[in-house]
């Protein structure tokens, strides 16, 4: 077969563990990519995703090394091949797209000569004809002005043009077989569809083949022709990509997929036990087996192989399959979530300013913030006891720092933060009693940064018990091992160091030292994004429970729109730290006003082939707040004039509840939209 | 930018003034003073008198300080207690000698620790890595005055090769210096390139793991072209600051060296003043050494500035 660009045959890559065991990161690979064809791999952190991706490359990480079998490329085994020979077919046939742009660019380089260099070696130009290339390359991956980009340095980009940089090296040495390694990870969901998009317009113009490795099925699902799942170093389903997302085999697949938050559903999704086993600790039988919903005697002693159906043109390693084949469409069922919130206001945030500008020494000296554009600016919202609020926005929304300033971490400009309708909170940490403090409690993106690595579980939950509450003793170890078992952790979590959890199990133990403290407010920063899509839903779900049976009132911040969907009642859009819409999760959603709502909620992208993202305004990063009238006024695409660039439009108020700021009327904004 | 060196310099004022009156307030409230010291057991009645008026101590602290100031900036210091000669007199010579120890031991070691790095960098865990390293920590860990010691013992005792302490007068002239500081420059430039080839090592295999590198190397740069672009301008940079403290270290006298080897540089006049209670020579070196730490160090930090395209264009944009 000639149309067969690489095949990968038995390939093992493993390391050898401490004790001189060999351990196995890519377990028996076989598959083929053809010409022209998009392949997605999906798989968790840990799954061997990247591994297998780098060694198409004929590159395996310091550490490991290949155990057995091949990656052919133009019938030669790419990883027996000598340095000098690789040097020739890297980024001249087989080219490699980064995860993170921002760090695989060489600091010191500009991002012309980065991309001269990959002309010098894999092209005949000479010099003017590669300096038109270099413009021509950075105009097809539609970076403004490409001359002046080509004179910059890496840090003088944003994240969405660093990427871009990074497609037009790639690019550069014109290739057959282009490796895309989480592309988009990292990226503002609006840059992260332009980016697919180009690079769906790129494999169709130039018929590169595309290998696209992602734990993001929502991503996979936008490019891809094949879906390979990955889980602990083996393939799991391999097979065509509307199949695997419409009538996936594998119950791992299968359970992902019932587990991801999708727009159109309000409400929690099912979540899957447990958490993908680490490398060397599967003991025989099918390494899904303890989370598996199908599973059977033989798949506990046994491991199945991996099996191609020919009908289904689908290749499935399980023994019971078929017990899904039959199955319709995956089905979601989801938890609705009921809150019961009553109309007591719990915080109010009235007029709040926040500035990260560098204060002059006259203002240090009286203790006062000057700054007429401050990063976040008049910012009134009241929050009602038991509901859950979502900030949403992009990265420099300013979402985070409103959380990080009624927590007390940082000091309002301006403004009021009032708790409980009567006591104002002070602006400056150092002004807040115990009391105050307790009230508030946080919960970060990381766990591993969010917990001290020194302390183990006890002493970490230990911590807020001794302080608001001066539990001692047996009273303390109970209250422990309660919170511990409120999150679905055993007792025998307490002697362990958080380095011997998972991703999954340290962010419970955050959620549990936040509930130690008996809040009425838990500010959730991000929770979920650090985890794996098939923990997430756990955590998640968890969540709710304990707001359920303590009546907390979270205040959600996420970059994830589904996921705000799955647990929010409420939502409120930032853009450049300014309100844009407030309103009831379900209608903001249904019908999204406001015309920034609308493109971010447009961008979102879902795991399923048939829902492609909207991409209504550009892409463009405005570095701070336009000094006057609204804030969105840089990107709208509905502008309507001066009126949007000197005023700062007006609150109005559509049917359902939301409020909107925008100086088109309601309903004229209604009819445009649909 | 240029705003910015101008801050800088005129930080590194502001450090030398706080230095200057640091050292004039220390000298001050040591009991006793130069002309107690200089007159012994005579150090009373009308001699005294005489000696206070004699080197101005009769007016008060803070007048001395000023025309001390003004003085030290013209590079005046005054006289020298015990050979009653001005203080630059004796300075000009020592500072000599030590810019020449110092400056062959930057020549021979900096080169040296660069290559002694990068090597066991790139072959690391490999046998030339293992050895050099071995080399290298061994070295670390001698403590100077052993290891001149030991060089004296063998190169100037045993094999009779070189002189070995040096005995020649203070303002001798380069040429008849040369062989004398042979061992001196050996025994400080084996410390100092140990040290720093680990720093150039740890900082070239931090580089070699970054993502930009591996990007590289999936490029398809060659490795050699990849280890030049890509590799050592990076893990270069942080080490100017590095090189600029062991330059400073160096000019400013090495002590324990000079001193073993009797050598007439700065460090063996620091330990000689101080011996002799001789405090306006004190003074002085104080000023000198702090002028030269507070300069090395604006010449580094100015360097990495130009040289990281990172801080430059920050700096600009603010």
């Amino acid at each position: 077969m000639t149309d067969i660009i690489q095949k990968v045959k038995n390939l093992s890559i493993g390391f050898r563990s401490k004790k001189g065991e060999e351990i196995l990161i890519l377990k028996n690979i076989t598959t083929n990519i053809k010409k022209g064809e998009t392949v997605g791999i999906v798989g968790e952190s840990g799954s061997g995703k990247s591994t297998l991706a780098l060694a198409m490359m004929g590159y395996v990480k310091h550490g490991l090394y290949t155990i057995g079998g091949e990656c052919q490329f133009n019938s030669s085994n790419l990883l027996k091949m000598k340095s000098k020979d690789l040097e020739k077919i890297r980024g001249r046939k087989i080219a490699m797209i980064p995860q993170n742009a921002g760090q695989a660019l060489t600091p010191n380089l500009k991002i012309g000569y980065q991309i001269d260099e990959a002309l010098q070696l894999h092209s005949d130009l000479d010099e003017r004809e590669r300096e038109k290339k270099i413009s021509e390359l950075l105009n097809k991956v539609r970076l403004p002005s490409p001359e002046t980009i080509a004179l910059r340095y890496p840090h003088e980009l944003s994240g969405g043009q660093q990427q871009r940089v990074a497609v037009a090296m790639a690019l550069a040495g014109t290739p057959d077989l282009l490796l895309l390694d989480e592309p988009t990870t990292g990226l503002d969901v609006t840059t992260q569809a332009h980016v697919l998009e180009l690079l769906n317009f790129i494999a169709k113009d130039t018929g590169t083949s595309m290998v696209y490795v992602s734990h993001d099925l929502g991503a996979i699902a936008q490019v891809s022709d094949r879906i390979i799942v990955m889980y602990s170093g083996e393939i799991v389903l391999e097979g065509p990509s509307r199949d695997i997302l419409k009538k996936p085999i594998h119950p791992y697949t299968h359970g992902l997929l019932k587990s991801i938050p999708k727009l159109s559903l309000a409400g929690l999704p099912e979540s899957m036990p447990g958490s993908q086993p680490q490398p060397g600790t599967i003991q025989g039988g099918c390494s899904f087996f303890d989370r598996c919903n199908f599973s059977d005697d033989n798949c506990k002693n046994n491991s199945p192989k991996l099996e191609f159906l020919k009908d289904l043109n689908t290749s499935v390693r399980c023994f019971n399959y078929e017990k899904l084949v039959n199955e319709n469409e995956v089905s979601q069922t989801v938890n609705k979530i009921k809150n019961k919130s009553l109309d007591k206001e719990i915080l109010n945030l009235s007029e709040v300013s926040i500035s990260y500008a560098k204060q002059k020494l006259l203002d240090q000296i009286f203790n006062r913030i000057s700054d007429e554009n401050p990063t976040v600016k008049d910012i009134n919202i009241d929050i009602k006891k038991g509901e859950t609020i979502a900030l949403v926005g992009e990265s420099g929304s300013g979402k985070s720092t409103i959380l990080k300033s009624i927590a007390g971490l940082l000091r309002t400009k301006d403004g009021l933060i009032r708790f409980d309708e009567k006591r104002n909170l002070s602006s400056d940490l150092k002004g807040r009693d115990p009391n105050d403090l307790r009230i508030i409690q946080l919960i970060f993106q990381n766990p591993d940064e969010s917990l001290n690595p020194n302390h183990t579980v006890e002493e970490i939950i230990a911590q807020p018990l001794k302080l608001y509450f001066g539990l001692k003793g047996e009273e303390l170890k109970k209250n422990i091992i309660d919170l511990l078992q409120k999150v679905r952790l055993g007792e025998f979590y307490t002697s362990r160091y958080p380095r011997q959890l998972s991703g999954g199990e340290k962010q419970r133990v955050a959620v549990a030292r936040a509930f130690a403290a008996k809040p009425d407010i838990i500010l959730c920063d991000e929770v979920t994004s650090a985890l794996d899509v098939s923990v997430q839903a756990a955590v998640l779900n968890l969540l709710q429970q304990l707001k359920e049976d303590f009546g907390t009132t979270y205040i959600f911040v996420s970059h994830d729109l589904a996921v705000v969907r799955a647990i929010s009642d409420r939502v409120a859009v930032l853009y450049q730290g300014r309100l844009c819409e407030v309103g009831p999760s379900n209608d903001v959603y249904k019908f999204p006003s406001h015309p920034y709502t609308e493109v971010l909620l447009g961008a979102v992208l879902e795991p399923d082939p048939d829902i492609k993202p909207k991409l209504v305004a550009e892409d463009i990063v405005e570095e701070r707040p336009p000094e006057k009238g609204c804030s969105f006024q840089g990107r709208c695409s509905r502008i309507v004039g001066d009126i949007c660039k000197k005023e700062i439009p007006p609150w109005q108020l559509t049917d359902s509840g939301n409020a909107i700021r925008c100086h088109i009327p309601i309903k004229e904004l209604q009819k445009q939209q649909f | 930018m240029l705003f910015l060196i101008i801050k800088r310099i005129l930080l590194g004022f502001v450090t030398l003034f706080i230095v200057s009156i640091i050292t004039f307030v220390g000298t001050e409230v040591l009991p006793g003073d130069a002309c107690t010291t200089y007159l012994e057991r005579q150090a009373f009645g009308e001699q005294l008198e005489a000696c206070y008026r004699r080197l101005g101590l009769n007016v008060p602290a803070y007048e001395r300080y000023v025309s001390w100031a003004l003085n030290a900036i013209q590079g005046d210091f005054g006289y020298s207690l015990s050979g009653e000669m001005p203080i630059k007199d004796v300075l000009g010579p020592r500072i000599k000698n030590s810019l020449v120890l110092a400056s062959a031991a930057i020549f021979i070691g900096i080169p040296i620790a660069l290559i002694l790095g990068i090597i066991t960098a790139l072959w690391r865990d490999k046998l030339p890595d293992v050895a050099i390293s071995t080399v290298t920590i061994f070295a670390m860990t001698i403590p100077e005055f052993i290891s001149a010691t030991l060089l004296i013992l063998i190169i100037a005792i045993w094999l009779e090769w070189l002189p070995g302490i040096v005995i020649v007068p203070t303002d001798v002239s380069f040429l008849e210096l040369l062989p004398n500081i042979i061992l001196p420059v050996v025994a400080i430039a084996m410390i100092m390139t140990a040290h720093m080839a680990r720093m150039v090592r740890s900082s070239v295999i931090q580089v070699m793991a970054s993502e930009y590198v591996q990007m590289a190397i999936l490029k398809g740069v060659p490795y050699w072209k990849m280890v030049f672009k890509h590799v050592l301008p990076n893990a270069l940079l942080p080490a100017i600051n590095v090189v600029a403290l062991t330059i400073a270290w160096l000019l400013g006298g090495v002590v324990v060296t000079e001193v073993v080897f009797n050598y007439p540089g700065l460090g063996r006049l620091v330990i000689e003043s101080i011996s002799n209670r001789d405090l306006p020579t004190v003074q002085a070196l104080a000023i000198i050494l702090a002028s030269i730490y507070v300069s090395i160090n604006l010449l580094a930090d100015l360097l990495t500035l130009m040289l990281n395209p990172r801080l430059k264009t920050l700096q600009i944009r603010k």
